[in-house]
């Protein structure tokens, strides 16, 4: 029941703020909605009653899909990033300006339930449904409210983006034709028998989706220009919480779906991972506009979490159901110093700010904690994540880890190089007048800050909610 | 037998009423109030009470599939009056007369939906046909109407031509006309020209529903018909060739699947490939739907591809949702002066809750989950992933289904996030608001719940 409501909270409060024409109601609405759905889901997560985290109604009965919603351990950790999220995106963006804020709010909340949906639908047509229903209103959100180039950049997004999602949506009806009792239900596609040769195929038509979702290099193109056009509170719900609809589906879908198929091309999704990181890290070295650099960094840290969901080893699979949550968390706090950079200074480049550490001490300590969490140093979050998904790709191939160890070392150079340009040296114009950020502003982040720092000292909670599922995936390959 | 009856008699009250009703606007509400009647009729078809409960020696059959499509395609026809009513008596000086043809029309689609003889198909085929020629040259004054009513009319006369010659063919290898009786044994001495036959009837209907390569007419005349009645072609008549097509194929041509079906599957990816490609170069609304309508037919066709009970309800649903959609987005476009894509821009500033049921119907012509367009193409696309073969088929239908994406987003990007120094104004009445309203909240209807409709097929 918990789990439906999770979904209509966001859903109608969506709808309703539509309605709301004043800005200052709008957002507190928002806010507060947002507020409810995480005080709901931290309900859900220490009352012990299974019931709650399950729910099933009647649909579509003649196609053998029903509305039914499972909250496993993985699924209670990314909803819980997804509610954690909202508030601290709000909180943070509270001074931004929209035209028709109304319609902005009311989009990001429909986002939001679209995003829940993703993560808890146990229903093969109902995952499709939320997958794509998530994209419509980021289309617009992007498209309305971005940059210059919104327009062209964010339809290349959705073309991709919708190009994968068919191509998921044929091998899905394919699998549905396979199972026994002709339905989409997530069991009865987990028990569907399939040749090594139609696994082969079906992985592909799948992984592409995911892939382009994640992204994973090659089909990475349209992740930088996007983060860089979007609003930048979109950006943060695209690179916190979106790109893990793709990583979750991997560990949902497709690998209990196609175990075979995993085993046959697992060195190819790692090579390409491990591939994107390099390449990725050497990309971000080179940027000069600070979203594109924490898109490039995204990158090589979304291909460390694939990689490692691929190894087929306890480690790797821990490691990246914890980096899920801690990745989210930590891209969060650099969104944050990006977003009060640009509407403090009108611009984000690196090479014409400078100085800031003496005109606000409180955002630069902050922006330090995020970004060395960043680079995973031991006691934040990452580290733990990190540590342990490099373990696993070591186990499963050392040359892999060797390679993919670089990127560690790419990503502190290109993070304290940021530091270093934006936060230290000589203030210039752009910087000379310079104030330190407000009460709620620093509130978002310092939230942020004891997220990493809890994580970091105490990670077993989260520990304790992903091991079923490591348990389970480990489970279908022996 | 209801629609066939009311539809012939209607037609024939409209074109008398021409004659002793003065008054131009009062065409309007005769053909609503025949609208309403056909309506009603159709429901008691599909209630199993007729006028008249005769199938004329089996040369009709009255099942489910057939009575519920007429239904559908009443309620749409229905929703086309309602919407473009006025319009309609603006294009020339016969207001009573185009209502009258329109129901002639009606008359051929409820034959060619119920049809089991090939003669009461051809007659269906050719009472759709001769009042759209007509219909077409409607606007006697401008060039481009004429010129599209003689391109259709020559072409239209040939591929009846080709159609009867199929007729004559098959029924010189099976000796009848009945589509129950079309099969012969495997190795039969006539079987060559059964197959013959059947590639004869196939181009005349690819013609007929504008699937390529037989689709050349297709940009020209609805470009060049009055915007109106091109709403009326594309859709309501297009769905229900469908139907003839779909039931000739399922009931007639069943045992001889194997031999025509590669041809269905060529003939789908080209329409698919040309439809959704030319789409993209178009720079006026009107041509763009001209092609988008190819590229739906495509979608359709994967119904005739597949034969079977998936396909059926697809091609229902297909039409609904489609009609639907595209009635709604001509309906706001015969309003408009500027056909271009710039012509739409900033249309949601000015007239939000049009431009808002615009981008439902666009998103339902794209196939976006939520939307009625969606389960459509969910239903045909699977009929076909069901047959088990030509999977090929499916993935480049996808793909296509992706470009569709960029010329129906195109409208909403411009109505949406582009500024209009000159927007056009749209005299929409709150009446008119309401219809585009309810023709929304049907889309979404159906894209959440497909068991709406499909239900009816089977519940008695």
């Amino acid at each position: 029941m918990i789990a439906l409501l999770l979904i209509l909270i966001p859903l109608i409060a969506g709808i309703a703020v539509f309605f709301i024409k004043d800005e200052k109601q709008a957002k507190t609405w928002s806010f507060v909605i947002s507020s409810a759905s995480l005080a709901v889901m931290v309900f859900a997560l220490v009352s012990a009653d299974p019931a709650y985290k399950t729910f099933s109604a009647e649909w579509l009965p003649q196609m053998g899909s029903s509305f039914t919603l499972q909250m496993d351990g993985l699924s209670a950790v990314l909803c819980l990033l997804t509610v954690f999220a909202y508030p601290v995106i709000f909180a943070s963006t509270w001074k931004s300006k929209y035209i028709s804020p109304n319609t902005f709010y009311g989009l990001m909340l429909l986002t939001q339930a679209g995003l829940l949906g993703v993560f808890l639908a146990a229903d093969g047509l109902l995952f499709y449904f939320f997958w794509e229903l998530a994209l419509i209103p980021v289309y617009f959100l992007c498209s309305k409210w971005g940059g210059d180039k919104r327009i062209a950049v964010t339809f290349k997004f959705f073309v991709y983006t919708f190009i994968g999602s068919l191509l998921m949506l044929v091998g899905l009806i394919y699998l549905y034709y396979q199972t026994p009792d002709a339905s989409f239900s997530m069991q009865s596609l987990y028990e569907v028998k399939l040749t090594n040769g139609q696994q082969g195929w079906l992985f592909w038509l799948f992984f592409i989706a995911f892939a382009i979702k994640m992204p994973v290099f090659p089909f990475h193109t349209w992740q930088p220009d996007t983060y860089e056009q979007a609003p930048t509170a979109v950006t943060m719900v695209l690179s916190a919480l979106m790109v893990k609809m793709g990583l979750f589906a991997v560990v949902r879908w497709l690998i209990p779906l196609f175990p075979a198929g995993v085993l046959m091309f697992d060195n190819v999704v790692i090579g390409l991972s491990v591939a994107g990181m390099i390449y990725a890290s050497i990309l971000a070295m080179q940027q000069d506009d600070l979203k594109r650099l924490i898109a490039y960094s995204s990158i090589a840290h979304i291909g460390l979490m694939s990689a490692a969901l691929f190894v087929n080893n306890e480690s790797g699979l821990q490691g990246a159901m914890i980096q899920f949550f801690s990745h989210g968390v930590n891209v969060l706090g650099m969104w944050i110093v990006v977003e009060l950079i640009e509407r403090q200074f009108g611009t984000r480049k690196i090479s014409e700010l400078g100085g800031l550490a003496q005109k606000a001490p409180t955002l630069t300590i902050l922006l330090v904690i995020v970004a060395l969490a960043n680079v995973a140093l031991p006691l934040t979050n990452a580290f733990i994540g990190e540590f342990l998904m490099f373990n696993g790709l070591f186990k499963f191939n050392v040359w892999y880890a060797a390679v993919g160890g670089l990127s560690i070392i790419l990503s502190a150079v290109y993070t304290l190089k940021m530091i270093q340009k934006v936060f230290y040296g000589n203030e210039n114009g752009v910087t000379a007048k310079a104030v330190d950020i407000a009460w709620f502003e620093k509130a978002s982040l310092v939230v942020i800050v004891i997220a990493i720092f809890v994580m970091g000292v105490y990670p077993k909670p989260v520990f304790a909610l992903v091991q079923d599922t490591v348990t389970v995936i480990l489970g279908i390959f022996k | 037998m209801n629609l066939i009856l009311i539809s012939a008699l209607w037609g024939i009250v409209m074109m008398f009423s021409g004659l002793f009703i003065k008054s131009r606007s009062a065409a309007k509400t005769v053909a609503l109030t025949g609208a309403v009647i056909l309506l009603i009729g159709s429901l008691f078809d599909l209630a199993g009470k007729m006028i008249i409960d005769n199938n004329f020696k089996g040369m009709l059959v009255y099942d489910r599939f057939g009575l519920l499509f007429l239904v559908v395609i009443v309620f749409a026809l229905l929703i086309y009056f309602l919407l473009n009513g006025e319009e309609i008596g603006k294009v020339g000086n016969h207001p009573y007369e185009y209502f009258a043809l329109i129901f002639f029309i009606m008359c051929g689609v409820g034959l060619v939906a119920l049809f089991n003889n090939l003669l009461i198909l051809f007659l269906g085929i050719e009472i759709i046909s001769i009042p759209l020629y007509i219909l077409t040259g409607a606007d006697k004054r401008n060039l481009k109407s004429n010129e599209a009513a003689l391109k259709y009319f020559l072409m239209g006369s040939f591929s009846t031509g080709i159609m009867l010659m199929g007729i004559a063919f098959l029924y010189g290898a099976a000796g009848s006309f009945q589509i129950d009786k079309l099969n012969l044994p495997e190795g039969d001495n006539f079987m060559i020209f059964l197959v013959i036959g059947i590639v004869m009837i196939m181009i005349a209907m690819a013609f007929k529903v504008s699937a390529a390569p037989f689709h050349f007419w297709t940009p020209d005349v609805y470009d060049g018909a009055p915007t109106v009645f091109t709403s009326f072609m594309a859709t309501i008549v297009k769905a229900s060739v469908f139907i003839g097509f779909l039931n000739l194929f399922s009931n007639g041509f069943g045992g001889t699947i194997d031999k025509w079906k590669l041809s269905i599957a060529v003939i789908t990816a080209l329409t698919l490939f040309i439809g959704n490609i030319t789409a993209v170069y178009q720079q006026s609304v009107k041509r763009m739907l001209a092609y988008s309508s190819i590229a739906q037919a495509g979608f359709m066709m994967f119904s005739v591809f597949a034969i079977n009970d998936m396909s059926k309800q697809g091609l229902l649903l297909y039409a609904a949702a489609y009609c639907l959609a595209t009635i709604g987005i001509f309906a706001v476009l015969v309003k408009m002066k500027d056909y271009t894509f710039d012509g739409f821009n900033g249309l949601a500033g000015k007239q939000p809750l049009v431009a808002l049921v615009l981008t439902i119907c666009l998103f339902s012509l794209a196939g976006i989950p939520l939307t009625a367009g969606f389960f459509a193409k969910y239903f045909v696309l699977s009929a076909a992933v069901k047959t088990g073969t030509y999977l090929w088929l499916v993935i480049f239908a996808v793909i296509m289904a992706a470009v569709s994406v960029y010329y129906y987003f195109r409208v909403v990007q411009a109505m949406y996030f582009k500024e209009g120094d000159n927007t056009q104004e749209i005299e929409a009445t709150p009446f008119f608001k309401g219809l585009l309203v309810t023709i929304a909240v049907l889309i979404i209807l159906l894209g959440v719940f497909p068991s709406l409709l499909l239900n009816w097929l089977t519940v008695y």
